[in-house]
């Protein structure tokens, strides 16, 4: 691992693959946010006129396992290299990695590789004994932020809507949260580094937002494996997401923005949990602050439904607020209507608190 | 003709006059190796890149240990240069040297050549460029500046205040930066930042004296003579605070004013701080210069991009090249006196060398 | 409002923008050489009473200079008022008074701070 340097980070540049990927998906968002993930595709071949290939046949990096000590890391290790067989398959050398703890552990899983050889002939081997199959190596690996913050110029151009609000024609101001494992890892593996990473802040800015630097915007968002696993251990994982709160409360920002499904999920629960420990919010009023991801925000501003398309309503924190700002046109009573006018039930309340109580 | 001296030596005298030596770089390295020998008659040539000499020092605004003036220094020494008769050539970058039938030619980028029996590098060093710990956000927020921004304020001003015009209440002072560091390839002491701290500390308790002021240090490495007591005179009579721990990031707040974070390393526990400016101690670096000095001849650097000496205990001033010198900062980071003596020394050696000299009939 | 008991423990982190200094300035008033310690441990080394136990001069001074008072008053108990350390201190820092001091000024501070 290369980590030394005498140009700055914040001018680093990735290898992202133009075309024909093979998309990695990630396992908790499928359940939390499984919207984002479809309109990834979505962006990928309708409006950018991408090739990429969805295998229903691959399955979990078992990342959080692994950074829980529960997988081994030989396990790890044969299940990425069955999904690197899966993609040699179907003809692809571009992967498309959906989630940040998959990102760092495809990328741990190379370097080890490149570092020790013997490791690698260890996993092709328990591969072959499992399930009788051979893997190839992938020519590139991208993270789906970086393939957005590629095209993010695109999007802009293909864009029914600007991050500017509709009334003062302000900039709206986003907080960035990259997950740890994005850059912290393997900052070569980025787009500017760790410290000032442009990948998110690229997108907000092409979109018309202002991106605010805030305090503790390198912070963990708490997210944490076993912090958060364990109910003894979540004081960890919600102190360490209360003091980004606090970080970025002064700056009023209308959104967060994060690359990585646990920090989304995370970031946005956690206010819910905070305003019932601590009685207020940090986005000021009832709400808190809206949390979007890479692909949630790109869908917004390419007009997509915030409902059927991007499923918004999942959120704990209403994202209202923000198309309102933007001035997105949206149907309130489509909220829970489901895809087909399907009623797909809804929570007691959403937002950080009750207001029946 | 001195008739105390041994016909040998006035022999030699007489020969030594018609010698040409060439000094790069009109720093005060360079200003004193130059004065020295033509003190001793040869004909001496500074060739100096900015439009006057004097190098860095012309920036600072007090020495330590000692906060004398840096223009004193450079006065007394364009003195002794312009008395002993040196060749001061301004506004000239040199950027090679190559050596033929036992002389060398030096030039420039344009078409200025000259012609000398020896040369003494005295190129100086360069600033660490503290962008490159971006970490540290210099260049991005406003309230951190390094510890050569100070002096520069220190002497256009006369004060120190953040950006908002107000007087700071809380100064951190980061050692170390750019240096004793391999993430940023340097893995050398800079050697002169502890003391410049403590001494630029001094400096801020003196004329802010409600204002707190804490260094940030890994380890404290005051060699010199005098610097130790500066350091208790510090602790004793200016209250400065020093915990042990490298900063491992500053981020701006809404009110311009910088929270840092790094560990009590004594405590064992990580502390955060907030502060209204941040000075950061900036290291030595080989000037930029060094690698196109190198290419036409034999001179090499050394593991830390600095001119290679042949030896360092008794041959420090001695390159790689035969007949030529190094003198002061283009060898290693070190303090003025230091750079001073080192200077007289590289002098010497060049006499010896043109003494000896047999292509030009020395014994 | 529900407390899920997810802020305890607190963080680890030195606060030091919000520590008490009420002890530390009252030694610093009375036995102004304690600025100039440098945590050598040259004190800690030459302790008898840190011979068998876990007791820490050095970590007393720390202690005192980030408000640790709590600690510093279970932790001061250890002392046994030999001297020695002040023997050592290559600072020549009185640290036999400065933990009179501290000793002397948390009982104060209890006092004081007891509701009337």
């Amino acid at each position: 691992m290369e980590t030394k340097t005498k140009t700055r980070w914040s001018e680093h540049n990735k290898e992202i693959a133009d075309d024909h990927f093979f998309y990695l998906r990630s396992c908790i968002r499928q359940n939390f946010n499984p919207a984002a993930e479809k309109i990834f595709l979505s962006i990928l071949q309708k409006n950018l006129g991408k090739d990429i290939y969805d295998d229903p046949r691959h399955t979990t990096c078992t990342g959080i396992g692994y950074h829980a000590d529960i997988v081994p890391f030989e396990t790890l290790q044969t299940v990425i290299a069955r999904q690197f067989s899966l993609m040699a398959e179907k003809g692809y050398k571009n992967c498309a990695v959906s989630c940040i703890t998959s990102f760092g552990c495809y990328n741990e899983v190379l370097a080890t590789w490149k570092q020790f050889p013997d490791e690698m002939a260890k996993a092709g081997e328990n591969l072959r004994k499992a399930t009788g199959r051979e893997f190839e190596m992938p020519e590139n690996l991208s993270h789906s932020c970086d393939i957005i913050y590629k095209f993010r110029k695109e999007i802009a151009r293909q864009a029914r809507y600007r991050l500017v609000h509709r009334e003062t024609g302000e900039p709206l101001k986003i907080v960035d949260h990259i997950g740890c494992h994005y850059a912290k890892i393997f900052p070569e593996k980025s787009v500017g580094g760790s410290e000032y990473s442009r990948v998110l802040t690229g997108m907000i800015e092409a979109w018309g937002g202002e991106s605010v630097d805030y305090p503790e915007r390198r912070h963990c968002c708490g997210f944490g494996f076993r912090h958060y696993l364990i109910k003894n251990n979540r004081s960890y994982s919600i102190s360490n997401s209360r003091k980004k709160f606090v970080s970025m409360e002064p700056y009023r920002p209308d959104a967060i923005l994060t690359n990585c499904p646990g920090c989304n999920m995370f970031m946005d629960r956690w206010q819910y949990t905070l305003a019932q420990i601590e009685g207020k919010t940090y986005g000021g009023g009832t709400n808190g602050i809206p949390v979007l991801s890479h692909e949630e925000l790109a869908g917004l501003v390419l007009g997509y439904d915030p409902w059927k398309d991007l499923g918004l309503q999942m959120h704990q924190v209403d994202v209202e607020p923000l198309l309102q700002k933007i001035g997105i046109v949206y149907d309130p009573a489509q909220k829970f209507a489901g895809v087909n006018g399907k009623y797909i039930n809804e929570p007691l309340f959403t937002g950080c608190f009750n207001p029946h109580n | 003709m001195n008739r105390f001296l041994p016909d040998v030596l006035i022999h030699t005298t007489e020969m030594m006059k018609n010698k040409h030596v060439a000094v790069i770089g009109g720093g005060i390295a360079g200003m004193e190796a130059a004065s020295v020998l033509a003190r001793q008659g040869l004909k001496v040539t500074l060739v100096e890149k900015q439009k006057a000499t004097g190098g860095k020092l012309n920036d600072w605004h007090h020495l330590f240990p000692d906060f004398s003036s840096p223009g004193v220094v450079v006065e007394n020494l364009d003195k002794k240069t312009v008395r002993a008769g040196v060749n001061v050539v301004c506004h000239t970058e040199i950027s090679h040297i190559e050596r033929n039938n036992g002389r060398f030619e030096l030039s420039d980028q344009r078409d200025v050549k000259i012609f000398a029996d020896a040369v003494i590098v005295a190129s100086g060093f360069h600033v660490f460029d503290a962008t490159l710990k971006e970490e540290y956000g210099y260049g991005l927020f406003s309230n951190v500046i390094t510890s050569v921004d100070f002096e520069r304020r220190m002497k256009k001003h006369g004060k120190l205040l953040t950006l908002q015009g107000t007087e700071p209440r809380r100064v951190a002072i980061i050692h170390c930066v750019g240096s004793r560091d391999a993430k940023v390839g340097n893995i050398y002491c800079s050697k002169v930042c502890c003391i410049t701290g403590i001494k630029q500390a001094i400096e801020i308790n003196k004329m802010l004296p409600e204002c707190e002021v804490f260094c940030f240090y890994m380890d404290l490495r005051l060699y010199g003579s005098k610097f130790d007591s500066l350091y208790l005179e510090a602790q004793k009579r200016h209250k400065i605070q020093f915990i042990r721990g490298r900063l491992s990031e500053a981020a701006e707040r809404p009110d311009k004013s910088l929270q840092l974070k790094a560990e009590d390393t004594l405590q064992g526990r990580p502390l955060r701080m907030n502060v209204d400016l941040v000075i950061l101690l900036v290291g030595m670096e080989p000037a930029l210069s060094n690698s196109s000095l190198m290419r036409n001849n034999q001179m090499k650097p050394d593991e830390n991009g600095f001119f290679r000496s042949v030896n360092m205990h008794e041959a420090r001033n001695v390159g790689t090249q035969e007949g030529i010198f190094m003198a002061g900062t283009a060898i290693c980071p070190m303090a003025v006196n230091e750079t001073l003596e080192n200077a007289r020394s590289a002098a010497l050696e060049v006499m010896n060398f043109l003494r000896t000299d047999k292509n030009h009939g020395g014994f | 409002m529900e407390d899920f008991s997810f802020l305890n423990p607190g963080s680890r982190q030195i606060d030091f923008d919000n520590f008490d200094d009420r002890l530390l300035l009252y030694v610093l008033e009375y036995e102004p050489s304690f600025v100039t310690c440098i945590s050598c441990g040259g004190c800690t080394a030459t302790c008898s009473a840190g011979n068998l136990t876990n007791f820490n001069v050095r970590k007393i001074g720390l202690w005192l200079r980030r408000g640790e008072t709590e600690k510093l008053s279970q932790e001061i108990e250890k002392c046994m008022f030999c001297g020695k350390c002040t023997l050592v201190c290559p600072r020549d820092i009185n640290i036999r008074n400065v933990i009179l001091l501290i000793k002397k000024r948390i009982s104060e501070l209890k006092t004081e701070n007891q509701p009337v």
